[in-house]
């Protein structure tokens, strides 16, 4: 039993992928932490605190972009509210960083400056346990699988398809979004977190912290790739994609569609949460327009840029698009939705598969 | 009644209905009971009061004109449709009305669809193995692997639906023929007692369309099967007994010389 498991877990992406990888391994965990700790910041090889912050909130990013191709590209379902796991993710990792800030706040007090503010004399139940790092971890994968687990559910049971499943998921996370801009809610209202000060009594700005949470970015991108290769690779993901294709001749020859949706629907969940908890401390900020309904439609754009049903395409996509978008909201900060909207229809349009279908012909048409 | 399937139904179904498996008693002889269906859409009668009985090893054909009920039938017995009222066993303990479809897929009922039904962005090889019978639950998927025996199964299905030199080909690039045998194939991998075909030959050539008489003959004895078709020459081939279904009840039973006489029979087809 044990042979053909580290079998299939080889098997799961060509050599050309494994070795890619290794690269991508190379440059994320030595050379470019290396050449920002110990490259003097006049060298033209230092790699500044700009790139090192900005690589790591794209692999995050990328992490959201697999997960999310896991249930569009393979399952069919699309999300328009993966931003409400994501902030859910980057909520449950901001308490610890909030109360990691201690009594360094403006007003000194053992509670999150906003609290403060509220008069609040104690923290609220749902804040125990979270000035431990690993109790906020456990928050991190539980809540929201637990969201995800519940909404999905209810969702698959009523076999709630295609464009109402979208619509319902962009309602999800309005919803969300409105409820964490109560200032009762207990997250800081619109605020939300920021200021933050250490990570484990280290502190959160310093380029030894910076480099270790952008290796973690770059660790966990990396096996979220393998583990969504291993799925789509696995019988699983062949019945997943045939609920896609055809779900009643599935049902009919023996699978319950409910389980396979429920279980990639709930991973992906996962995964984007914890994509949210690594974002947070690079960025150093989380509040409640992360769930607006137009960052879920970007994330669904990224896939489809990349290439739905490809995995590394969506990784692509996502540095594609927000790399444009660094520049462009500083260039023209006006026109950067319009952008948005033209390169989705542009790529709808005449890239149905994305750079990935794009670079699969220019290839082909190389070997003919 | 069996109260293990009522358990399954209504709460937490569970992935299968694996279990129900062994259960399946023909021991009088009938792998098939429909009794006093009826099922109405909007107020139209799809079935209505329809009683058939199928016995264990028997090749039934099921004719009749378009919306005589022969889909919504099938659609009773394999768990799509709930009737209104009326009772549907399989052999004489499973209740065919309180399961979802997974689970009679899991008791033993295959299907094939009027328009063939395959996964097209698979491979042949791919749609069997999807097919083929084993624990079908999410979590054993993720594990699963497809050793010599699952392999000899369908590389045996393969030749038997004369696939096997295009066993590595996207199922959505074969002809229609081929697609229906594919269905067919799937079918057989999961080795169903019972097997419902719905126009197994529609778009088929003379020659495709006998050797499908031939395996479904070969089938009989060792599984039921109830084909529903338009095709007379076909059914004369397969020489089985024949249902006549209109207006979503049997009007005529015996065997075909038999039914095409009944002047009945003439005139729901002619008559009108």
């Amino acid at each position: 039993m044990r042979t053909p498991f580290v079998i299939r877990f080889l098997s799961a992406m060509p050599r050309s992928g494994w070795i890619a990888m290794a690269l991508f391994a190379l440059i994320t965990l030595v050379v470019m932490p290396a050449l920002h700790l110990f490259m003097p910041t006049d060298s033209p090889f230092y790699v500044s605190n700009y790139v090192i912050t900005l690589g790591g909130k794209l692999m995050c990013y990328a992490i959201v972009a697999v997960a999310m191709d896991l249930i569009w590209g393979y399952a069919g379902i699309l999300s328009l509210g993966h931003g409400v796991f994501f902030s859910l993710g980057g909520y449950a990792f901001g308490m610890y960083l909030m109360r990691q800030i201690g009594t360094d706040g403006s007003y000194h007090s053992h509670l999150p400056d906003f609290m403060v503010f509220l008069d609040w004399k104690e923290l609220p139940w749902y804040w125990a346990g979270t000035d431990s790092i690993l109790w906020s971890i456990v928050l991190v994968l539980v809540v929201p699988a637990l969201v995800a687990y519940i909404f999905g559910y209810f969702a698959f049971r009523s076999r709630i398809k295609g464009v109402y499943f979208s619509i319902i998921t962009q309602a999800l996370t309005f919803a969300a979004m409105l409820f964490f801009f109560r200032n009762e809610t207990g997250f800081g209202g619109n605020n939300g977190f920021t200021d933050f000060k250490r990570i484990l009594g280290y502190d959160i700005t310093s380029p030894e912290t910076r480099v270790i949470l952008f290796g973690l970015s770059a660790l966990v991108l990396m096996l979220t790739l393998l583990l969504g290769r291993y799925l789509v690779t696995s019988k699983f993901g062949r019945v997943l994609a045939a609920i896609r294709d055809a779900e009643s001749r599935v049902m009919f020859i023996g699978y319950n569609p409910l389980h396979f949706k429920l279980f990639v629907w709930t991973l992906s969940a996962v995964l984007c949460a914890v994509a949210g908890a690594l974002y947070v401390p690079q960025v150093g900020i989380i509040n409640p327009s992360e769930m607006s309904p137009a960052n879920g439609i970007e994330i669904a754009i990224w896939v489809a840029v990349g290439g739905r049903g490809t995995l590394i395409g969506p990784i692509i996509g996502a540095a594609i698009v927000n790399l444009s978008k660094s520049y462009f909201t500083v260039a023209f900060p006006e026109y950067w939705l319009f952008f948005l909207g033209a390169l989705f229809v542009m790529v709808t349009l005449w890239l149905p598969e994305g750079v990935v279908g794009l670079w699969k012909r220019w290839t082909k048409k190389g070997q003919a | 009644m069996n109260t293990k399937i009522e358990s399954h139904w209504d709460g937490s179904a569970p992935a299968t209905g694996h279990m129900l498996q062994p259960g399946l008693d023909i021991s009088h002889k009938v792998v098939l009971y429909l009794d006093d269906i009826s099922v109405s859409f909007d107020g139209f009668k799809a079935l209505n009061n329809l009683s058939l009985t199928i016995d264990a090893g028997e090749l039934r054909c099921i004719i009749g004109p378009n919306g005589a009920g022969k889909t919504t039938m099938m659609d009773v017995i394999t768990g799509k449709t709930r009737p209104d009222s009326g009772t549907c066993f399989f052999g004489q303990t499973i209740d065919l009305t309180r399961m979802t479809e997974p689970e009679i897929a899991h008791a033993g009922i295959g299907r094939k669809f009027q328009k063939p039904t395959i996964f097209e962005n698979h491979t042949v090889f791919e749609n069997l193995e999807l097919a083929m019978k084993m624990d079908k639950r999410a979590f054993t998927s993720l594990f699963a692997w497809l050793g010599k025996e699952g392999r000899d199964k369908i590389s045996d299905t393969l030749r038997l639906i004369r696939l096997d030199h295009e066993a590595d080909r996207l199922a959505g690039l074969l002809s229609h023929g081929q697609k229906q045998w594919l269905e067919i194939g799937m079918l057989l991998m999961q080795e169903p007692r019972l097997l419902l075909l719905d126009e197994p030959v529609a778009g088929m050539t003379d020659d495709e369309t006998e050797r499908t008489g031939e395996l479904f003959k070969s089938l009989a004895g060792k599984h039921s099967l109830v084909v529903v078709e338009h095709d007379m020459a076909f059914i004369e081939q397969l020489g089985g007994k024949v249902t006549v279904l209109h207006e979503g009840s049997v009007l005529a039973e015996g065997n075909l010389a038999d039914v095409q006489a009944d002047p009945r029979v003439i005139e729901v087809y002619l008559g009108r």
